[in-house]
């Protein structure tokens, strides 16, 4: 009895284990199979087909006016304008552009032949259309008054605006300012489907951490020969430059400096540092009881080490700078100017001659205040905690203590709208329409903005950039900027500390590799793999 | 029995959905900083967030309005089903949150599956043999343990992505991507959970029945499969059951490292972007689940062991 049930029970098993192995092998047919369905299928992302891209921004949402940035990059959509790497404004959807004697009316001749990826044609309207709905969203053509935007006929719009605008054809390259297609909004100008004009065509979107285009046949400038490109956000740069080591990502852009050993010696990757127009300084509020002296300001700025910043902390020696804006802006940028100004002995004398005398912790104080600072600084972009902290190091030389505060970057604007900041640590962008002087505008004159100057005000300056918005006059333009840009530097309303380089890596097998350093385009069309 | 069990589970979640989203509010609410100008910093990127951006966020999402409406807006929603749109992407909450969530359960699932497969010989194992064996696996569980998962993440990377190139660094999409993350995660749980399977496997081992058995004549095989595995089963399960829940909610190193669009990542991003309805939605999806993962692990249990309920 007992011996036929073990036998029945020993079949059971039999079966089971049965059932187990065919299962397996079952399961293991079907992912052979549909691997080897995907390599023989054309049109699927492969990585022979597909150039693929790491950076650590995300992408949530397609809507330009959003992460835009993404979209020109990825050669999604593309704007009327383009800026070219010397920072000269050229053609893009539209071919000619020019404004009235008065500098009111800004005319566009737009390109012929363009086509959407829905296969609608560009036309006057869609343009129209697209400027609207960018006005109404947050960008950059709310910085000049803009009154109306119309279609002349179907190949020219006209462009308004209240007052002149120097720069409106630079504000007219920025990615929120793109031209989408009709189809692309809904009635209140949500982005639903995204259809541009640019060389690749969306083919998937998982917000917020990928992104896959496709080869758009139709463009009308030079057709890509890569099929596909995708877009994956790494947000450690610890995985970022293992991508890059193993060559999974062919192209990963900002890379950290202190990691860029790793790819030393390595024969599958080139490395790329480019100088890119955007600046690491600290942000002072000029009402500040202890700041609001030119003199303290002064021995702060003298108590900087930056070139020690620049070398150890960020990994690239010679990009420290006491003057705002990079070489590259040329019509801002002072020439002959002290890149460091490091002098920690003038810096206490100048202290000292304002009453700041040691205290027994041996920090500063005057009349029993002592010299005590907050920074605030933000976590997107990772050096700026590190230079922060080597800045309280350097300053606690001097005297002064100060309190780094890491938060979100929007603290910085909200610091500075109700008064309650008093340093912070930003790295600006100011290649973000090509032109610097929208931003120069807005954040440095007239008492500041966000991320500018905040509480300073020079008569000056403020007469000069008001000039500047007007003026349609290079040579005096020229002579007005660096009269703003020498104030500046000689006013200390901020602390620059180093301009910005941007370190990319670029595996073997992607040729014709060019970098933009506005970082409006990576020239996907441009490259082919091997 | 089971259907009393089912319908106190029932309530539970009805009183757990409305308990997370009302605390997630309120915390939400009650944190330093203009949710305006956080929402407008995710939205825009760092580049480009400033006062008017802020402002135009505060006027579009109506952010003025008070406490009280807003809480009430969103209760109202909540019964209808609608989790709202996320507030710095614009798609619906229930879109974002499933396909968060979808990753999430995959890793989760593939991460405790392996952990089971690791821990239960390991266990059992040190469990029969114990002295040495279990001196050594102790050591190398506590190792293991005290080992940030990042490490152990990057370790795998390292072997597994740079010296032989067998599996992707990063990314999702393909089973390839699924390798790594989920070997990294069911290391890490299967370093605790191989000390509780031991636990289990050595008292029912050293309790008379199991003795008796083998008295009996049956082989220590038989023995072990039809008097062991079941009596053993209950701790381990329940033990596997809060390992779960915990992993999918608390797995945000290895999503980051890996770039895997998982829950956790999800949540903490929506946090510091002040994405009440995102964060909402998280925290109330991931109680629903705690709440149905526990009523599928007690029916699991009460089918391995009907005793204790029968006992009730």
């Amino acid at each position: 009895m007992t011996e036929l049930s073990y036998a029945s029970i020993n079949k059971k098993k039999k079966l089971k284990r049965g059932i187990l192995v065919a299962t397996v092998i079952a399961v293991g047919a079907v992912i052979a199979f549909t691997a080897t369905q995907k390599s023989s299928d054309q049109t699927v992302p492969t990585k022979a087909n597909t150039l693929s891209i790491s950076g650590p921004w995300e992408i949530s949402s397609l809507d330009p006016s959003k992460q835009g940035y993404i979209l020109t990059r990825m050669q999604v959509i593309e704007t009327l304008l383009n800026i070219n790497s010397k920072g000269l404004i050229t053609a893009g959807l539209a071919t000619e552009w020019r404004s009235s004697e008065d500098g009111l009316t800004w005319q566009l001749s737009l390109r012929k032949g363009v086509t959407f990826h829905d296969g609608l044609p560009m036309d006057a309207d869609s343009v129209v259309q697209s400027l609207e709905f960018a006005q109404s969203k947050h960008g950059t053509l709310n910085k000049a008054e803009v009154v109306s935007i119309k279609a002349l006929n179907n190949e020219q719009i006209s462009i308004e605006l209240a007052k002149p605008y120097a720069a409106f054809a630079s504000l007219l390259t920025n990615y929120s300012n793109a031209i989408l297609s009709p189809a692309s909004y809904k009635q209140d100008g949500a982005v639903e489907t995204l259809f541009g004009s640019g060389p690749y065509q969306m083919s998937s979107f998982a917000p917020p951490h990928q992104l896959t285009v496709k080869k758009f046949d139709n463009y009308w400038g030079q057709k890509p020969s890569i099929e596909f490109a995708t877009y994956l956000t790494g947000h450690r740069a610890e995985s970022r430059i293992l991508q890059a080591k193993s060559g999974e990502a062919d192209i990963v852009f900002t890379l950290e400096p202190s990691m860029l050993g790793q790819l030393d010696g390595s024969n599958e990757v080139q490395l790329y540092s480019h100088l890119v127009p955007r600046t690491m300084f600290i942000k002072l509020n000029a009402a500040h009881p202890i700041l609001d002296d030119i003199q303290v300001r002064k021995a702060l700025s003298m108590g900087l080490n930056r070139a020690a910043i620049a070398t150890n902390v960020l990994g690239s020696e010679g990009s420290e700078t006491s003057q705002l804006m990079p070489s590259s802006m040329s019509q801002w940028f002072v020439e002959g100017i002290e890149t460091n100004g490091y002098n920690l002995e003038q810096a206490r004398d100048i202290l000292a001659d304002l009453g700041w005398q040691q205290g027994d912790s041996g920090m500063l104080e005057r009349d029993g205040t002592p010299f005590k600072l907050t920074m605030i600084t933000y976590a997107d972009r990772p050096e700026l905690t590190t230079v922060a902290t080597a800045i309280q190091a350097q300053w606690a030389k001097l005297g002064v203590e100060l309190k780094v505060d890491i938060t979100n970057s929007s603290m910085i604007p909200a610091g500075h709208k109700d008064g309650s900041l008093e340093m912070a640590l930003i790295a600006r962008n100011f290649g973000f329409s090509g032109d610097p002087l929208p931003i120069m505008s807005t954040d440095f004159a007239h008492g500041g903005g966000d991320w500018g100057t905040m509480n300073w005000n020079n008569a000056e300056v403020d007469s000069a950039i008001t000039e500047l918005v007007g003026s349609q006059d290079p040579e005096r333009s020229l002579e007005l900027s660096q009269q703003v840009a020498a104030t500046i530097y000689n006013e200390y309303p901020v602390l620059p500390i180093s301009s910005y380089s941007q370190h990319t890596s670029v595996n073997k097998r992607v040729k014709n590799f060019q970098f933009d350093p506005f970082e409006r385009d990576y020239f996907i069309n441009q490259m082919e793999i091997k | 029995m089971i259907w009393e069990l089912l319908r106190k589970r029932l309530y539970q979640l009805v009183l757990v959905a409305w308990g997370v989203g009302t605390l997630t509010f309120v915390l939400m609410r009650s944190l330093p900083g203009d949710m305006a100008y956080r929402i407008a910093a995710s939205r825009y990127g760092q580049d480009n967030v400033d006062s008017a951006a802020a402002e135009l966020v505060r006027q579009e999402l109506n952010l003025d309005q008070g406490w009280l409406s807003s809480y009430v807006n969103w209760l109202f929603e909540l019964l209808q089903f609608n989790l709202g749109n996320s507030l710095v992407s614009g798609l619906p909450v229930s879109e974002t949150v499933l396909h968060q969530l979808g990753h999430s359960l995959l890793l989760a699932g593939f991460g405790i599956a392996l952990s089971i497969c690791i821990a239960l010989p390991l266990g059992t194992w040190s469990a029969k043999k114990g002295g040495l064996v279990n001196s050594i696996m102790v050591w190398f569980s506590t190792c293991t343990r005290a080992m940030p998962v990042f490490v152990l993440g990057l370790i795998l990377i390292l072997l597994f992505a740079l010296e032989w190139p067998l599996f992707p660094v990063a990314g999702f999409g393909t089973w390839q991507h699924l390798v790594l993350p989920s070997i990294t995660l069911a290391i890490s749980l299967a370093a605790v959970s191989n000390r509780v399977v031991y636990g289990s496997v050595r008292r029912v081992l050293r309790s008379p029945f199991y003795q008796f058995s083998r008295v009996k004549g049956l082989s220590e095989r038989q023995t072990f499969f039809r008097h062991g595995m079941r009596n053993m089963a209950v701790p381990i399960v329940a033990f596997i059951g809060i390992q779960l829940v915990s992993v999918i909610e608390g797995i945000v190193m290895i999503e980051s490292l890996f770039s895997w669009p998982g829950v956790g990542h999800g949540l903490a991003h929506a946090i510091f972007a002040r994405d009440i309805p995102v964060i909402q939605g998280c925290a109330l999806t991931m109680g629903v689940l705690f709440v149905v993962l526990n009523g599928i692990i007690d029916l699991l249990c009460y089918w391995i062991d009907p005793r204790g309920e029968q006992e009730q």
